[in-house]
């Protein structure tokens, strides 16, 4: 394996089926990856494959077909550990990012959390990263902080030092932000809250597609991220603990597979990562999973990283440099990855989504749950091209064609 | 999706009413109002009419939005005007028959939806039926004298 691979655009693309799928008689240009990405026919094949030969329920049947299903479902989750840096019993497979960070707080923060505990949230999340606390607060009395974004749309570290404090049992903080592509200086933040005695989660939702991750380089206590942003299947995701904090955590749900003996007044648990997987899991989910991790292995993040990193800091020098155009985030492209978020003086993002789709070209338009990044920059919606590494400079061509057109219609 | 569907949804007239809104204000005396916000895109509508023996006296809107749901306010405000509670309950009902069928032939300069028949363009447009039909959803609540349901507020 070399030390540095790159990446062939039109390599990758033929590895994605529905990126040759005329949209409205147009070729699609697709740039709204970070709501979810396309599959490639690795991942479509992979779970093809399980279905037609490997189906049956987990860790309950003899027979051999059950044999096929558990070996598959766990070596996916061995595939995916590795990917992340991580042991595989740290690796408890969720519907995604959003229930992963519910996991956490239903089983630590009910559990953990009194009243004057605080959790230190950023304005730069996600409503899965903020409403799950929102709810844990309001059954346990903690309060909830927010550390601020300063006027480049980046966390402003200077206030960690007012909002960290000896109450602070939590940093709830995401990697890379979904509306804006900040990548966020996590190395700082979670010293900072170790130094304050919190443990940190982290959102990676909007990372792992993008950079490599090794979750125990890293530091933090729990990481979350969703298999369809990384060209995995839907409703799959992960949510990776310190071993230790998954074996005090209590459970999340009750039901099947995640016990060791039920008697009729109380049970005992299986042991992690099982004890957090109650219910007949999404099989072909993690296996779909799995073929992502394993193709991305292949094409290799560094290889990813760079290219998309020429990609998105082209598109963001070409939307700054219109006329009327408002790109949010931050201007060093070094603290970016994979979004250009932008408005228009005279079209509301609706609009310019509308003009876009109606030339193949997919954005997302809207609050991009994220309203307290809308609060932030003063605006209701943003229009949002969020970028894979399929996604190539003529594209980004396409999009400036197509906001000049916005503009034509609207000036 | 052709360039044509994009001129007949971006008329100049619908246009002219999102830059130059008619009935846009907050009126200080009003019978009734109501609130309306598109969960999906945070568009908002409110719409007072002031009601005088039975009729719409003067209907009025603030809000935000897009093109398609700030120039539908303002279309709707100028054409309920004079019009008593069933008669702008049927231009509701009128109004929302052309966005939900598209392909029905263009209503004629005679028709009673006035401006509104510029807004035909949006039936080819399935997810942005909704911006159009906010401003009379708004209308709906204030005529059945309930507040609607607004955005609630974020902080």
């Amino acid at each position: 394996m070399p030390a540095t691979r790159t990446l062939d655009p039109a390599a990758v693309r033929a590895d994605f089926p529905i990126l040759s799928e005329p949209v409205g008689g147009q070729p699609l240009v697709y740039l709204d990856n970070a709501a979810s990405a396309q599959k490639p026919e690795r991942v479509i094949r992979a779970v093809d494959h399980y279905y037609r030969h490997q189906h049956a329920n987990v860790h309950r049947g003899i027979h051999e077909l059950g044999r096929r299903a558990t070996e598959a479902y766990e070596d996916a989750r061995a595939r995916v550990a590795a990917f992340i840096g991580a042991d595989p019993d740290e690796v408890v497979w969720t519907r995604g990012t959003t229930e992963a960070i519910n996991l956490v707080a239903g089983a630590w923060g009910i559990d953990s959390l009194d009243e004057g505990d605080e959790i230190l949230l950023t304005t730069m999340e996600h409503h899965s990263n903020i409403v799950p606390w929102q709810l844990v607060a309001a059954r346990t009395g903690a309060r909830l902080r927010y550390l601020e974004m300063d006027d480049e749309e980046c966390l402003r570290l200077d206030m960690l030092d007012e909002v960290l404090t000896d109450r602070t049992r939590l940093l709830a903080v995401t990697h890379v932000s979904n509306a804006l592509g900040t990548v966020n200086p996590l190395a700082a933040l979670i010293e900072a809250a170790h130094a304050a005695g919190a443990l940190v989660l982290v959102d990676g939702a909007q990372a792992v597609p993008h950079m490599q991750i090794d979750v125990h380089a890293l530091g933090a206590d729990f990481y979350a991220l969703s298999g369809h942003k990384m060209f995995g299947p839907t409703g799959i995701g992960v949510l990776w603990a310190r071993r230790e904090l998954l074996e005090e955590m209590p459970p999340y749900h009750g039901g099947g597979e995640m016990i060791r003996v039920v008697r009729r007044e109380s049970s005992t648990w299986a042991d992690v990562p099982h004890k957090f997987e109650a219910g007949t899991p999404n099989i072909a989910g993690a296996v779909g999973l799995a073929a992502a991790c394993d193709y991305l292995t292949e094409i290799g993040m560094d290889a990813v990283q760079a290219y998309e990193h020429e990609v998105v800091r082209y598109a963001y020098e070409c939307l700054s440099a219109m006329e009327g155009v408002r790109v949010y985030g931050p201007r060093d492209p070094a603290n970016r990855a994979g979004v250009v978020a932008f408005t228009m003086d005279e079209a509301h993002p609706h609009d310019i989504s509308t003009v876009l789709d109606s030339r193949g070209i997919a954005i997302r338009a809207g609050h991009h749950c994220a309203q307290l990044v809308m609060e932030h920059c003063g605006v209701a919606a943003t229009a949002r091209a969020s970028f894979a590494f399929y996604n190539t400079r003529e594209e980004v061509d396409r999009l400036v064609q197509a906001v000049e057109a916005v503009r034509r219609i609207f000036a | 999706m052709a360039q044509t569907h994009i001129d007949a949804l971006y008329q100049r007239l619908i246009l002219d009413h999102y830059r130059n809104p008619r009935n846009k204000a907050a009126l200080a005396r009003h019978s009734v109002e109501a609130s309306r916000c598109n969960p999906v895109c945070g568009d908002e509508v409110t719409v007072q009419l002031v009601v005088e023996e039975g009729r719409i006296a003067r209907a009025a809107f603030t809000g935000h939005g897009c093109s398609i749901s700030q120039a539908a306010a303002s279309m709707m405000t100028d054409v309920v005007r004079g019009l008593d509670a069933a008669e702008a309950l049927r231009m509701a009902e009128r109004f929302q028959a052309m966005m939900t069928a598209p392909g029905l032939p263009a209503p004629g300069p005679e028709d009673p939806l006035g401006d509104l028949r510029a807004l035909q363009g949006v039936s080819r447009f399935p997810v942005r039926v909704p911006c159009a039909m906010l401003a009379f959803e708004a209308l709906r609540d204030a005529l059945a004298g309930v507040g609607g349901t607004p955005c609630p507020p974020v902080h």
